[in-house]
């Protein structure tokens, strides 16, 4: 057992470093399919809610879960930490002042929920509301910029040190990227709310999907475009690279047919998989890389960047004993509020929740 | 920064979370309907400060790779385990629940119900054990070897890690703080809930005897695991010792105990009040035998043994000593010291004074006054604590390791870190004047009025954020 787990297998990564790069890709292709629909929701919440008590609704629908969700981000970075502990520290001291904004906008929104339960006035109420959509852009649009400029190679030296300039982080492929992941957060969230809310928002909602779909086609197009040109994707993993490519498009093309259909469920299914695939997208093209540095000599690669094999062990051992227990009960928290939520004020609607 | 923020936070929300554990199973067990009431309505400040803590928990993640990436690339294999740990254990835990537990008080059975909260305050106390797991090994690193290639720390001993010493010297004394704060934040703020003028005067007496229950518990076992950790410290870290009681030079048993001092750090002498004998008592529990070691003797000890600090070759000239920031921390031990006694005192005199024959504390508003203050006491407690525990083991980052010099990330520039501290300070203050305002707002309402439908109709809005009458929102 102990001779297999340290062979090398492929590219000269063992066997529990390739299973800790695809556990680190799973876990942020879990955040970003749930945390989308945290984000959407927030956008969905200036763009189609009508009045206060409509945001308030739209922000109840992931009041339950929105905790949750944010944690895999937490676990994808502690994981990080704990395997790959080089490309941890290279990555967040490179990108400080992007994360540090990114950090602003989930501040600004996780405190949203609880203080605008607690405003009295409408002013006030709005103010958190408006908190709560701006983290909901800020944090997406932050995230995605972070990772499409780490796939296009960074200034590096040889300590893994990132002296990423400004337009390292900000340039064509990075906002497009940014924008990208925007749109589709903010599909994912109409789609989870038309699961949510009643029969005419539901309604509201797909309809609206519909046409945001035909603005985010050319954001797709053009970061595809961009990925050819920028990155050396296409090129090197050839193969792989086109078939998530394909993955992300399909999707999305299922996505807009399920909204044109009135199929909630399919298009939510689908625009999670549109977010899922751009974190595939960039973890497939990074491999063996986990930081691609501007002088190849210096890119940081899966081998070289993870904790030593014993930590290895111990994380696995950890991470099959725990992670099933996790999803049975996140899955279980779910599914009790798969209900939907009524807007009726009339005391029998009352009457009836209650009764539940 | 960060940390004491945070550390606000933390040990409010585990001990909140423990308060509204009790008191629902208080309604479990009795099926008296003022304690779900209480529950709900303590719930509510629970929640406030649980939304807090968890964000400037994810901060605090991400910050260790951004602003010390070196201690990262240094201990990360060490390091990363317990965090990675934590979020697997227990933070799903703790906020998967809290969410369950907010929006499900009329879907299950009280019986049910309570579950959610108890794993919601099981989920807060565990994370700690893993942070604490993580910052133990920064006060005693065990477990470990250096790889003589990268010259970074890797684990060669999980048990170790988690069975260090420290950690399970810390924890009890961090885990029932938490406690004696969650108790007497409900204590002070019922007092202040007394105060006002339509105070429901059952249900605060009901909830400051509970809060004062547990805060008496928590402070009588504060003091204990306290005590406990001290004698661990004299052994494993003398120089934070010798700190907190503002030794210099040796001292031989009995020694005295100097009660309020002040440490000259330039030329490392000290002077105060002095207490024959008594340290000795304190910190061996006896007269005779062992000798306290001060930090004249240890700094020129760790010289001995490690030479002066250098890094890239020249001397760092204000960490070529082993001396730590003694009055900050001489002070910071007897606030935290005080804190524990005072929250005894105060614990027993509220229960003593809302005895069920003699009721005499929400006529007294002098009383009121005096204990609404000492809500905030406590957190002077656990910030003391925090600094004693993260400046006593300067320069060091990682105990006779690295030093904080070296674990910073060498690409954050002065300004990046001067513009972002400033901002989270900003949102700091914001985070916290708003959470006290809204705490204060929750108080002044007062709990929800003791007629068991029109409550849980009032409860269906609140949900929605729909305080006011006219915009209920009924959710199915």
């Amino acid at each position: 057992m102990t001779e297999f787990l340290a062979k090398p297998l492929i590219d000269g990564n063992n066997f529990l470093q390739l299973l800790w790069f695809f556990v680190i890709a799973l876990v942020f292709a879990i955040f970003l399919f749930l945390d989308g629909i945290d984000f959407g929701v927030g956008m969905a919440t200036r763009v189609l809610a009508h009045n206060g008590d409509e945001r308030a609704l739209y922000m109840r629908a992931v009041g339950p879960h929105w905790d949750g969700n944010e944690v895999w981000l937490i676990t994808g970075g502690g994981a990080m930490f704990a395997s790959f502990p080089l490309w941890y520290a290279s990555l967040f001291s490179g990108y400080y002042l992007l994360l540090f904004i990114v950090l602003v906008g989930l501040i600004l929104r996780g405190v949203s929920f609880e203080f605008a339960a607690h405003a009295i006035t409408d002013r006030e109420r709005n103010v958190w509301q408006w908190a709560n959509f701006a983290g909901s852009v800020i944090a997406p649009f932050g995230l995605g910029m972070m990772l499409t400029s780490v796939i296009q190679g960074v200034p590096m030296d040889a300590q893994g040190n990132v002296h990423a300039g400004f337009f390292d982080v900000v340039n064509l492929l990075s906002i497009v990227g940014g924008v990208a992941v925007v749109f589709f957060s903010f599909l994912h969230g109409l789609h989870f709310l038309s699961l949510k809310l009643d029969e005419a928002t539901s309604e509201r909602m797909l309809n609206t999907s519909k046409k945001t779909y035909w603005i985010a086609y050319p954001a797709l197009v053009i970061f595809v475009i961009l990925a050819f040109i920028f990155t050396d994707f296409y090129q090197r993993r050839t193969k792989s690279t086109l078939l998530i490519t394909v993955v992300i498009l399909a999707a999305t093309i299922c996505g807009h047919l399920a909204a044109y259909k009135k199929r909630g469920g399919f298009a939510f299914l689908a625009s999670g998989v549109t977010l899922a695939g751009i974190i595939a997208f960039i973890f497939n093209g990074l491999f063996p890389n986990v930081m691609i540095a501007t002088d190849p000599s210096k890119s940081l690669a899966v081998s070289t960047a993870s904790s030593s094999q014993y930590t290895l062990e111990i994380m696995t051992i950890v991470l099959c004993c725990l992670l099933p227990i996790v999803l049975i009960y996140f899955s279980w928290s779910y599914f009790i509020q798969r209900k939907r939520l009524l807007t009726d004020n009339s005391p029998e609607a009352i009457k009836a929740a209650l009764a539940e | 920064m960060t940390t004491v923020f945070h550390f606000f936070f933390v040990p409010l929300s585990i001990g909140l979370a423990f308060t509204v554990t009790v008191m629902e199973t208080l309604y479990v067990a009795k099926r008296k309907y003022i304690y779900k009431r209480m529950a709900q309505f303590w719930g509510k400040i629970f929640l406030l400060s649980f939304a807090v803590g968890v964000v400037t928990g994810i901060i605090q993640e991400f910050q260790f790779g951004m602003n010390w990436s070196n201690y990262s690339r240094f201990m990360g294999d060490i390091f990363g385990a317990p965090l990675a740990i934590e979020a697997l254990l227990a933070f799903f835990m703790e906020s998967t629940f809290i969410g369950v537990w907010m929006f499900t008080w009329n879907r299950f059975k009280p019986g049910v119900h309570v579950i959610f909260i108890w794993l919601t305050w099981l989920g807060s106390t565990v994370s700690a054990i893993w942070i604490l797991a993580a910052n133990s090994f920064m006060q005693n690193p065990v477990g470990f070897g250096i790889n003589k290639k990268t010259g970074h720390a890797e684990m060669t001993n999980f048990a170790a890690v988690i069975s260090n010493p420290q950690l399970w010297r810390e924890f009890p004394h961090i885990a029932t703080g938490a406690l004696m704060l969650g108790g007497m934040v409900v204590v002070g703020m019922s007092a202040f809930g007394f105060m006002h003028k339509n105070a429901d005067r059952a249900f605060f007496t009901r909830s400051i005897r509970v809060g004062a229950i547990i805060a008496l518990i928590g402070s009588i076992l504060v003091i204990i695991t306290g005590d406990l950790q001290t004698l661990e410290i004299i052994k494993d870290q003398p120089m934070k010792f010798a700190a907190t009681e503002g030794i210099y030079e040796d001292l031989k048993s009995p020694a005295p105990w100097m009660v309020v001092g002040f440490m000259n750090e330039g030329s490392h002498t000290a002077a105060g009040l002095e207490i024959p004998g008594m340290l000795s008592l304190l910190a061996f529990h006896k007269l005779y035998g062992g000798t306290i070691q001060g930090m004249n003797t240890l700094n020129q000890q760790f010289l001995g043994e490690r030479g002066k600090i250098i890094k890239n070759g020249i001397e760092h000239p204000e960490i070529s000593n082993y001396y730590v920031p003694a009055n900050v921390l001489f002070w910071s031990f007897r606030f935290m010291a005080a804190v524990g006694f005072a929250v005894l005192i105060l614990a027993i005199c509220v229960l003593w004074f809302t005895r069920a024959s003699k009721n005499t504390l929400a006529d007294s508003r002098w009383k009121l006054w005096v204990l609404g203050v000492c809500t905030y006491l406590p957190f002077i407690g656990t910030t003391g604590g925090w600094l004693i525990t993260e400046l006593g083991r300067y320069p060091w980052i990682v105990y006779g390791l690295q030093t904080i010099a070296d674990a910073v990330s060498p690409t954050a520039t002065v300004t990046s870190l001067l513009i972002t501290n400033i901002v989270y300070f900003l949102l700091f203050c914001l985070m916290g004047g708003v959470m006290i305002f809204y705490s204060r707002r929750v108080l002044h309402q007062g709990p929800e009025p003791d007629v068991e439908g029109s409550a849980q109709t009032a409860t269906a809005g609140a949900h929605v954020g729909a305080h006011a009458a006219n915009r209920k929102v009924a959710l199915a």
